[in-house]
């Protein structure tokens, strides 16, 4: 599973309400959550960010709301993944549970310019910055399962598209 | 090798016999419960994944608190999923109208939640019930809709970090203070996946409320969980609430702890975080002179009597600054009787108060008080991110009760002394 894309760069600490503003927490419609997505630090960023492109942060990012409106948000930009210093615990859970891949990484961040293009390869767990000599970086690989997880569109699909594949053995 | 009390509280909802910290477990869980921002989402999920009967229709709680009443025709239809839902599901405990109160505050006050419970929440201040001794945590709507269906999650169970408050509090110190100062210390993340255990001679001196504003907070510092050990102030808020039993457990003298904090409280003075994180604290005296265009005093975090009490001793005889925008929202009904009764509301109306009925409304910037561009308040609310509370370029600081009520008086950052 690999992600190739434009890079995106934010900070540390990057909270639920920079990622998707409570204002607009009246809808679950993923294309109008995606329209504000990042909208208060970068209003134009929804239109700028293009299919694929990879959001580099900083230390915590998705810290706050337990808001999963926030990773689909993301996701639905165009955003193909995230790779951060570190994540926020619930946003953590709620990316994955999303469908939404996101990786950890402590160098990336240093290494890497916005407007980069990178290639992320989460079965062979890592990071190449394109038309760079240097070594790979290493993030801890997505397991197997987690990646038919993420290829499925997230947790609820995946259980339904198991259940569908154990009764067609049935 | 000893257990935490956040340890013990897990196990005891598993089939295990041995649980350490980092272990990958599945849970009973006592309690489950969303609000009319994060049901919707796992209403759908619940029947995509053929859901048609939830658990326990005890233990699913569903509270419509942040955008009620109902702010516009977008957050009515959501209430509406949720409204339909409970109605469905014939749901035991169902909120509508006058009976709504802010979740957090609301179920504690009902006795819904206890101490012993495993509890978790599509909201992220559900860490708040640790305050009675309860697990309690956080999740998206996904790990809503899946403990709907099955009753159980998956929890990696987390390392504790002890935090030893002792020495006796300065006046206007309350449990905000407290956790501020905390979050200032140690960082936004300085927590993070952790459990956050309060303990020392401090405690003890704690009334429920202070506790419930700092474990509603622990989650501001990242943390998993933050939890108090129930003492005879936790029996005597229990008792005359519950329906059911509860249950006390304890940390062990040799439970591992990945860090221990020291805190002397009696050198602490009134915090303000700045913003945009709650992290950015200052004592009031570090404040400066920062004049400001609202007050809100309310959430989760202080929205509870023993806050409004607070606030309207201050407020009695005095009125807010001609250029602030006083707030005051009830947590509750139950808040909202008691303050009538007690007679505050008829103080904050003369102080030029605005009184809401219960809802999150301000505090995540729905509706109910909203900042414009340059706006500066003063809340009594958990977060302090950019655009929080409005437009992005507003600010909010964050304060205990006493704080917010003495700068709306003053029409600045101030605290209690300065009146």
């Amino acid at each position: 599973m690999k992600f190739r894309g434009k890079v995106w760069k934010f900070g540390d600490n990057i909270d639920t309400d920079a990622i998707i503003p409570a204002r607009h927490l009246t809808t679950t419609d993923p294309a109008e959550l995606a329209r504000h997505c990042m909208e208060d630090i970068d209003p134009e960023f929804a239109r700028k960010v293009g299919a694929g492109d990879i959001i580099v942060a900083g230390e915590n990012f998705g810290c706050g709301s337990s808001r999963e409106h926030a990773p689909i948000a993301i996701k639905a930009a165009g955003i193909s993944c995230v790779i951060a210093r570190s994540f926020a615990r619930i946003f953590y859970r709620n990316a994955f549970n999303m469908g939404l891949p996101i990786f950890e990484s402590a160098e990336l961040w240093d290494r890497v310019a916005g407007g980069q293009h990178i290639e992320a390869d989460g079965g062979g767990g890592k990071i190449i910055i394109v038309g760079s000599e240097a070594q790979p970086l290493s993030i801890e690989p997505i397991p197997p399962f987690m990646q038919e997880l993420i290829r499925h569109g997230g947790l609820m699909r995946h259980i339904a598209q198991k259940k569908q594949q154990s009764q067609g053995r049935k | 090798m000893g257990m935490t009390i956040t340890e013990k509280i897990l196990r005891e909802h598993t089939e295990l016999k041995e649980l350490h910290s980092g272990m990958l477990i599945n849970a009973r869980v006592d309690v489950a419960l969303g609000n009319d921002i994060t049901a919707p989402f796992a209403i759908e999920e619940f029947r995509k994944a053929g859901g048609t009967a939830v658990f326990d229709r005890d233990r699913v709680i569903l509270v419509p608190d942040h955008f009620t009443p109902n702010k516009d025709i977008q957050s009515a239809a959501q209430c509406k999923v949720l409204r339909d839902f409970v109605n469905e599901q014939n749901l035991t405990h169902s909120f509508e109208g006058g009976t709504v109160g802010i979740e957090h505050a609301l179920l504690p006050e009902q006795g819904l939640v206890l101490p012993g419970d495993l509890v978790i929440g599509a909201d992220s201040h559900t860490c708040t019930y640790g305050a009675l001794g309860a697990y309690a945590t956080g999740v998206g709507s996904t790990d809503l809709a899946a403990v709907m269906l099955t009753g159980e999650a998956w929890f990696k169970v987390p390392e504790s970090m002890k935090i030893v408050l002792h020495g006796s509090l300065r006046r206007w110190v309350s449990g905000k203070d407290l956790i501020l100062y905390i979050i200032g210390r140690i960082g936004v993340d300085g927590a993070r996946y952790r459990a956050m255990e309060f303990t020392g001679d401090t405690i003890a001196r704690l009334g429920m409320a202070d506790r419930f504003t700092m474990a509603n907070m622990v989650i501001e510092a990242g943390a998993k969980n933050g939890i108090f050990i129930p003492d005879a102030v936790t029996e005597a808020y229990v008792r005359e609430r519950a329906r059911r039993k509860w249950r006390f457990y304890d940390s062990d003298p040799d439970a591992v702890y990945a860090s221990i904090l020291d805190v002397d409280v009696s050198r602490i003075e009134p915090q303000v975080a700045f913003p945009p994180l709650p992290s950015n604290t200052r004592g009031i005296s570090e404040v400066g002179e920062i004049r400001i265009d609202q007050v809100v005093i309310g959430s989760c975090t202080n929205g509870r009597i023993e806050d409004l009490r607070i606030a309207a001793g201050l407020l009695k005889g005095r009125e807010a600054a001609p250029h602030v925008r006083l707030i005051i929202i009830p947590a509750t009904p139950g808040v909202y009787r008691a303050a009538l009764q007690e007679g505050l509301l008829e103080i904050f109306l003369n102080a030029k108060a605005v009184i809401s009925p219960p809802t999150c409304g301000p505090c995540l910037g729905g509706y109910m008080g909203i900042l414009a561009d340059g706006e500066r308040a003063v809340a009594t609310t958990n977060r302090n991110f950019i655009g929080r509370m409005g437009h992005p370029g507003s600010e909010v600081y964050l304060a205990s009760p006493a704080v917010a009520a003495a700068s709306a008086i003053l029409g600045r950052i101030a605290g209690p002394d300065s009146l």
